[in-house]
């Protein structure tokens, strides 16, 4: 069943509640195990949490490296899950896919991923994350309403490196901001810089998390970096 | 159309032809009633080594079979032979990624055909990783694998004219089996034996029709397949091999019960839908009876890689998988036509270098960065 909903990602808006995991879990196509990321950036410094269903890619790089031609794609985009009886539990998927979503269940030999709750999408229905998701970090409904309510711009394109990779799933960015700028660079402990590379996170989550620092320095001088909340 | 892919379907369809010729005699022992079928097969060969070659030519698909034969004759690049011992000072002093040589892996050609045994069994024989999946499903997968496999084992030495049986010219009640025309075999068509053997193809579709009603069942009732299950891809499998299947009961029941009433027309439509099914085969879901192949080189391929060096994420630092694995699939997606390659103005990184859950840490701070946040 064809509709005009499509699904936008704002990761810098998840409060880490986990509702999105508990939901995917009830998901009919994967019942009972969760196929969302939900990842503490910087655990010990950091509360940013972040979201990640799959992009589903139009020229997907998982099913492009898959031995066993598994994944497939439906004619809307949408990048199946690994076919049962054809995955060979290599893993390839999942070191190939540039967003890191495949999970390989290793004790079914089988690769899982994100479907896009295709049980419900496929008739009309929200995929269980959007569904719950109390933030709106996991929205999916027609692209007007987006445009409408958010400042922020959906895009689908990303550069990874020298390769674009366009995608179904939109996501949230700065309105100037056209092709997604994947930048590794900044990330990467290079010879003689001996920080973390994952310091950047934020410390806090913006808005209620920031209020909520009970901090009279920080709250005096906000420029300054505040206590891990 | 693909030349290389044509001579392996003719190379394939050749080899049927000529253990066809060799296997009876110079056709001496070939029932020609079962011409059709014999044709039937030689084609769904050539059809089978065409797309077999087709999928086997994909860069991941090849690498995997390449590999498992450099594992299975020792002939692996010796950065692979070797084992990621890193110590923590050693990781402390450098982030640097790649791995030294440290000591030869144990992993040798020996060793590497008992994984093959161990595949076999596990994953060919018991199928486990389907058990583990699904308990349903393990049975009735192995009612499906296990008939069919049972009714190929006994149609197809039949068809090529391998196997002929003949009266004893003493005792019309003797009944002997010969393979590649020579004798195995004398027993009475009143015993046990005869019983068994006459019936043996029944029992298979029996098991089989056992599997296709749980799949039927399967596919009618899990809300989660009928979402993503596809009419050619699913369905369009299980109505031949029922065809199949049920017509060859049919048979059974025509010259059994109602004095062979049917049986002309119940063979013709028996034979329409075996060749349907063997035709389908190479282009369909039973595919994966060959694609699966490539899991025994997986099993291969990921012994040798855990025992290998291991490639460290130049993000966190942690190993997260072989050396083996991230330098073959650079290699495959650069056949593939992708570009993951980073320049940065300090220094150069393949993406196939920062492990998933970095990725997705990057995701997020990328694009909070982008947004202010």
């Amino acid at each position: 069943m064809e509709t005009n909903y499509e699904f936008f990602v704002d990761q810098s808006r998840c409060i880490g509640c986990q509702a999105c995991v508990q939901a995917c879990g009830e998901c009919g196509t994967h019942r009972g195990t969760p196929m969302i990321h939900l990842e503490f950036v910087d655990r010990s410094a950091s509360v940013q949490t972040a979201p990640v269903v799959c992009m589903h890619c139009e020229d997907p790089t998982c099913a492009k490296v898959c031995p066993a031609d598994a994944i497939k794609q439906d004619d809307n985009g949408v990048v199946m899950s690994a076919a049962k009886p054809r995955c060979v539990a290599c893993s390839n998927c999942v070191m190939a896919c540039p967003f890191g979503v495949p999970k390989m269940k290793v004790e079914f030999e089988l690769m899982m991923k994100c479907d896009m709750c295709y049980d419900r999408t496929s008739v009309g229905k929200k995929p269980m994350c959007a569904t719950v998701c109390p933030s709106g970090a996991l929205y999916y409904g027609p692209r007007e309403y987006i445009e409408k309510h958010r400042t922020e711009q959906p895009i689908n394109e990303f550069d990874f490196g020298g390769q674009k990779v366009k995608t179904k799933v939109n996501l949230m960015t700065a309105p100037e901001v056209k092709s997604f700028p994947f930048d590794v660079a900044d990330f990467l402990p290079w010879e003689a810089q001996e920080r973390d590379p994952l310091s950047l996170a934020r410390a806090g989550v913006p808005d209620a998390a920031d209020n909520a620092i009970w901090n009279e320095d920080v709250i005096a001088h906000p420029e300054s970096e505040g206590t891990p909340v | 159309m693909n030349k290389n892919a044509v001579t392996a379907g003719l190379a394939s369809a050749s080899l049927i032809a000529s253990s066809i010729l060799l296997g009876s005699r110079g056709l001496r022992h070939f029932d020609p009633a079962l011409t059709t079928y014999a044709l039937g097969s030689i084609l769904a060969a050539f059809a089978v080594g065409y797309r077999f070659h087709l999928w086997y030519q994909r860069p991941p698909s090849r690498t995997y079979f390449v590999r498992a034969f450099q594992i299975l004759v020792g002939r692996l690049p010796a950065t692979y032979e070797s084992s990621d011992r890193l110590t923590d000072a050693q990781s402390n002093q450098s982030l640097k990624q790649e791995v030294e040589t440290k000591s030869p892996s144990r992993s040798s050609g020996v060793t590497g055909v008992a994984t093959l045994g161990r595949a076999v069994s596990s994953k060919v024989v018991a199928q486990g990783f389907i058990r583990r999946r699904s308990l349903y499903r393990w049975i009735m997968h192995l009612c499906l694998s296990g008939g069919s496999t049972l009714a190929f084992a006994i149609t197809f030495p039949l068809v090529f004219g391998w196997v002929h049986f003949t009266t004893s010219p003493d005792d019309a009640e003797l009944y002997r089996a010969h393979l590649f025309g020579f004798q195995v075999d004398q027993f009475s068509v009143h015993g046990l034996k005869a019983a068994i053997i006459f019936n043996l193809l029944n029992v298979s579709a029996v098991i089989v029709m056992v599997g296709l009603i749980m799949a039927a069942f399967r596919r009618a009732t899990d809300a989660g397949e009928k979402a993503v299950q596809t009419f050619a891809e699913d369905i369009l499998p299980l109505i031949l091999i029922l065809a199949v299947t049920a017509t060859g009961l049919m048979l059974t029941v025509s010259y059994k019960f109602l004095s062979g009433h049917g049986h002309g027309f119940m063979a013709f439509v028996h034979m329409l839908s075996v060749l349907a099914l063997l035709i389908y085969i190479p282009f369909g879901k039973l595919f994966h009876m060959f694609q699966r192949l490539v899991a025994l080189c997986v099993s291969l391929y990921q012994k040798q890689g855990g025992t290998g060096a291991q490639a460290r994420c130049r993000c966190c630092n942690r190993p997260f998988a072989s050396r083996m694995h991230v330098d073959d699939l650079k290699t495959v997606l650069e056949q593939l036509g992708f570009n993951y390659q980073f320049r940065t103005q300090k220094g150069s990184v393949h993406y196939q270098e920062i492990c998933p859950r970095c990725r997705r840490k990057m995701f997020a701070v990328n694009q909070g960065r982008l947004l202010g946040r």
